[in-house]
């Protein structure tokens, strides 16, 4: 993993929101997006579709200056949920650092959820990585909708969340739980910058 | 296996205050003696206040004073766990034995003895067993003994015999000292009073007040202003936030505020937040929390790299090379950087067992030590079988110019001298013959030392003894050709008691080639016999006729003039204005050789000393000359029948005892009774 030069003294981690389609994973990006000083931010990269669905991807990047002396750049990514976008997905994953796993709340929509948590396992198999290896983090989105329509984070873990990784609720639209979530996913990544520790 | 001591965590590199100075002075005492002081020493503090810092602290300086040390340091919930585990593979009581062994045991956490009654039992058995054979024990907590919960009463009182002591939050003074030694240490040159301006938030959490700067830091790095008056806009959510949560769980533990990771059944329901409960400026506390996450991995690398540092060191490598990476900004990877690093070791390892096994004495040359440069190493091994491993030198203690000249030896000093003078030129070998303890070894080592100081490089002086060990040595390793090629190199080869070399086939023929080689390329050699070369006994004729082909020339055993100047000048060292009658009577006693006539002095004076006499001619004569002391009266050890008398309480005159037996019958017939 390529995440510290030394020589430029950069730190760039690749973090890739990955999940169902329309479960929220751009939205995430837009709030962060809205957020972010405009010193601080690149130009995000959104090829959608007319009906606003993602049709590559999503690119966010993010500077957050010099840390430590280690100028620090985040890249935010996210995947086309669609099924059909297999191949375009298992290119964003390349050589990511960290995946935060955005499932859609909705009871309906919990095979999607585990089809996608299916296809980015074996995305990452085909790249040699084994999810258990990588920072992954799971967001719960929409947990604004109406009890009676969702599960709630308990029933999402047992049913998802079975490697008991950490998991954050979400209301990406209005920004709940995304920068949590975000926070959570980078203190995994980084952490793993001194991964010879045995305690890390 | 106990987790390492973080080598950040020193005396040094705590900012003392008010607020801890009394623990520090107690952590400091125990460090020092440890054991004795304070024992077991309590320290409590709310979390972020250094409390770890102490404990590694003291366990450092105490390893400092005392290498020896056995320094443990854990946590309580590694002392759980391990503790678990050795009661679950039935080894609980050498778990506890094991305790024993350890000179100053650190604990860190101990509130989380709540509810832990057989913890809290075995911690107890622990510190009665460490505190009777006098070994020290420190603990942590973030509350004092009497507020953990369900404490045992004994284990209470045990604490409470030492010392209990708190650090308290730092005061204004020392926010500041802390933030500039942080600020040093990040390299931060922010406006000044931007410090102070921090100080005076009410942080009093040395962690948040790190995080804090940490956060100025990433504004200033952004290319943002930061001056004293925007500290409070910048730091005010924030600050105002931790404030409320400090102030909401006094004494929350360190796991949990420390480990970001949050358990999968610690979720908040965010979603129902409004967007007004979540902070104003989510992405500079999402910075804050990245910045500080950053620094202290790579603070943790910084400490690796230490630690690697000490190990190295106290293995006896240089390490300069790694000291470099933590004088600069940590310009390559560190984790790559050690690697590298323990791989030269390696590779210097293997370097020296290679020329152990060729040149023993080069074995342990400072090279060997240093994996910044590994080409040197291998260079001097390269040499080593080159033969580079140089043979004796003389020794620096026989100088030409105290050798005492007289007509006796003069024939001999002055070739010497020509020798000198002119190497190989005019007497090519020179041989010095004399009888023992005439000065031969001196003078040979006195040319050798003379030639180095004209001008000559590499002299070999060794003895003809020497010469057969180191080529016995050789035949064994099977480096024969190194060790020729050791003396081959030499500008001038001196042998001392060439005549030992008798009977010693290898040894002659070794000596024959490297006097032919010496010969033809015109370098000079010189040897010593103890014996006059026509009466050498068991030397080839070929290498005899070669020794006698250059000069030989005699060391007489050293006439009055020469006993009495060699004399004159022990006396002039040793005695304040000697008695020149004195020496003149010493000389005119018989001695065969000048170490005999060193003997003769040396008793003199001995007894002059042990008897705080004058030292006058009387006085020598009177030792000298006085009834010698009863001489034994057989030289070989009495014939005996097998039974010893006993050297004190037994028969000691030897009147009572039977020395001469007229008749030889007699004495047959007494053994067989």
């Amino acid at each position: 993993m390529s995440l510290v030069n030394f020589a430029a003294r950069e730190i760039t981690c690749k973090i890739v929101y990955y999940g169902p389609g329309r479960s929220g994973k751009t939205t995430n990006l837009q709030y962060i997006f809205g957020r972010v000083p405009e010193s601080r931010r690149g130009r995000m990269v959104s090829l959608a579709t007319h009906t606003d669905r993602t049709l590559f991807f999503d690119f966010l990047p993010l500077d957050l200056g010099s840390i430590s002396g280690f100028a620090t750049k985040f890249q935010l990514y996210t995947v086309p949920g669609q099924s059909y976008y297999a191949s375009t997905r298992k290119l964003v994953l390349q050589g990511a650092d960290g995946v935060v796993f955005v499932a859609d709340s909705q009871a309906r929509r919990l095979d999607d959820n585990l089809e996608s948590l299916q296809d980015l396992q074996t995305n990452l198999l085909t790249q040699n990585i084994d999810i258990r290896q990588l920072p992954v983090v799971f967001q719960y989105n929409k947990q604004d909708l109406p009890g009676d329509l969702i599960l709630s984070p308990p029933e999402l873990d047992d049913a998802l969340n079975f490697r008991e990784v950490q998991s954050f609720s979400a209301d990406a639209l209005h920004g709940g739980g995304v920068f949590e979530t975000l926070k959570g996913i980078s203190e995994l990544v980084l952490r793993r910058l001194a991964a010879a520790e045995p305690t890390a | 296996m106990t987790p390492p001591l973080n080598p950040y965590f020193r005396f040094d590199t705590m900012v003392v205050g008010a607020a801890n100075r009394l623990a520090v002075t107690a952590a400091r005492a125990v460090a020092e003696t440890p054991g004795t002081v304070y024992n077991p020493l309590f320290v409590y503090a709310r979390p972020g206040l250094g409390k770890t810092h102490l404990l590694m602290a003291i366990g450092h300086g105490a390893a400092a004073i005392d290498p020896s040390l056995d320094v443990h340091y854990l946590t309580l919930d590694h002392f759980i766990e391990s503790f678990h585990a050795a009661i679950g593979s039935g080894q609980g009581e050498a778990y506890r034995k094991g305790f024993l062994d350890v000179g100053l045991l650190l604990v860190d956490d101990v509130q989380f003895l709540t509810g832990q009654r057989e913890t809290q039992a075995e911690l107890l058995r622990i510190i009665d067993g460490m505190q009777t054979a006098g070994r020290q024990i420190v603990l942590t907590s973030d509350r004092p003994p009497a507020e953990i919960e369900a404490l045992d009463e004994r284990l209470i009182r045990r604490f409470a015999g030492g010392l209990v002591i708190d650090i308290a939050a730092p005061d204004y003074e020392t926010k500041v000292a802390i933030l500039r030694r942080k600020a040093e240490e990040r390299r931060a040159g922010l406006a000044p009073g931007v410090l102070e301006a921090v100080a005076r938030l009410p942080i009093d959490n040395v962690r948040e007040l790190v995080g804090a700067l940490n956060r100025l830091v990433a504004h200033q790095a952004a290319g943002e202003q930061v001056g004293a008056e925007q500290v409070p806009g910048l730091l005010g959510v924030q600050a105002s936030k931790r404030e409320a949560e400090v102030a909401s769980v006094p004494g929350q533990g360190k796991a949990a505020d420390a480990e970001a990771p949050a358990s999968a059944g610690d979720k908040e329901d965010l979603s129902s937040r409004s967007r007004a409960e979540r902070p104003a400026d989510e992405f500079g506390d999402f910075l804050s929390e990245i910045s500080a996450t950053l620094s202290q991995q790579i603070e943790s690398w910084r400490g690796n790299v230490a630690a690697a540092i000490l190990r190295w060191n106290g293995d006896g490598y240089r390490t300069g090379r790694l000291e470099l990476l933590l004088e600069g900004e940590l310009a390559r990877d560190p984790e790559e950087a050690l690697r590298e690093f323990e791989a030269d070791v390696r590779k210097l390892d293997a370097l020296r067992a290679e020329v152990e096994a060729v040149a023993p004495s080069l074995a342990g040359s400072p090279l060997f030590r240093d994996p910044g440069d590994v080409a040197a190493a291998e260079a001097l091994l390269e040499q080593a079988k080159e033969g580079a491993d140089p043979p004796p030198a003389p020794s620096p203690l026989w100088r030409l110019d105290s050798l005492v000249e007289s007509t006796g030896n003069r024939v001999a000093i002055q070739a010497a001298q020509a020798v000198i003078a002119q190497p190989a030129q005019k007497y090519n070998p020179l041989v010095l013959v004399g009888g023992s303890g005439v000065g031969k070894t001196h003078l040979l080592n006195g040319i050798g030392n003379a030639l180095v100081a004209n001008g000559l490089r590499t002299v070999a002086c060794v003895s003809a003894e020497a010469f057969t060990g180191e080529l016995i040595e050789a035949i064994d390793r099977d480096a024969v050709a190194q060790w020729r090629k050791r003396y081959r190199r030499v500008e001038a080869f001196l042998l001392d008691d060439v005549h030992l070399v008798a009977e010693k086939g290898r040894s002659q023929d070794e000596l024959f080639l490297l006097f032919n080689q010496f010969l033809e390329s015109g370098r000079q050699m010189v040897f010593t016999s103890a014996v006059a070369l026509p009466q050498l006994a068991g030397v080839e004729p070929r290498l005899l006729t070669r020794l006698e082909g250059g000069l030989v020339a005699e060391l007489p055993v050293p006439d009055r003039e020469i006993r009495q100047r060699v004399i004159e000048r022990i006396l002039s060292e040793k005695v304040e204005r000697p008695d020149p009658e004195v020496a003149a009577y010493l000389a005119g006693r018989p001695a065969d050789s000048v170490r005999a006539v060193h003997g003769l002095v040396q008793r003199v004076l001995s007894a002059a000393e042990a008897q705080q006499a004058k030292l006058s001619a009387a006085f020598a004569r009177s030792v000298l000359e006085a009834s010698p002391p009863r001489p034994v009266r057989r030289a070989a050890p009495p014939r005996s029948s097998g039974l010893v008398a006993p050297g004190v309480g037994g028969a000691r005159s030897r009147e009572k005892m039977v020395w001469d037996w007229p008749d030889i019958g007699d004495r047959l017939i007494e053994e067989w009774r």
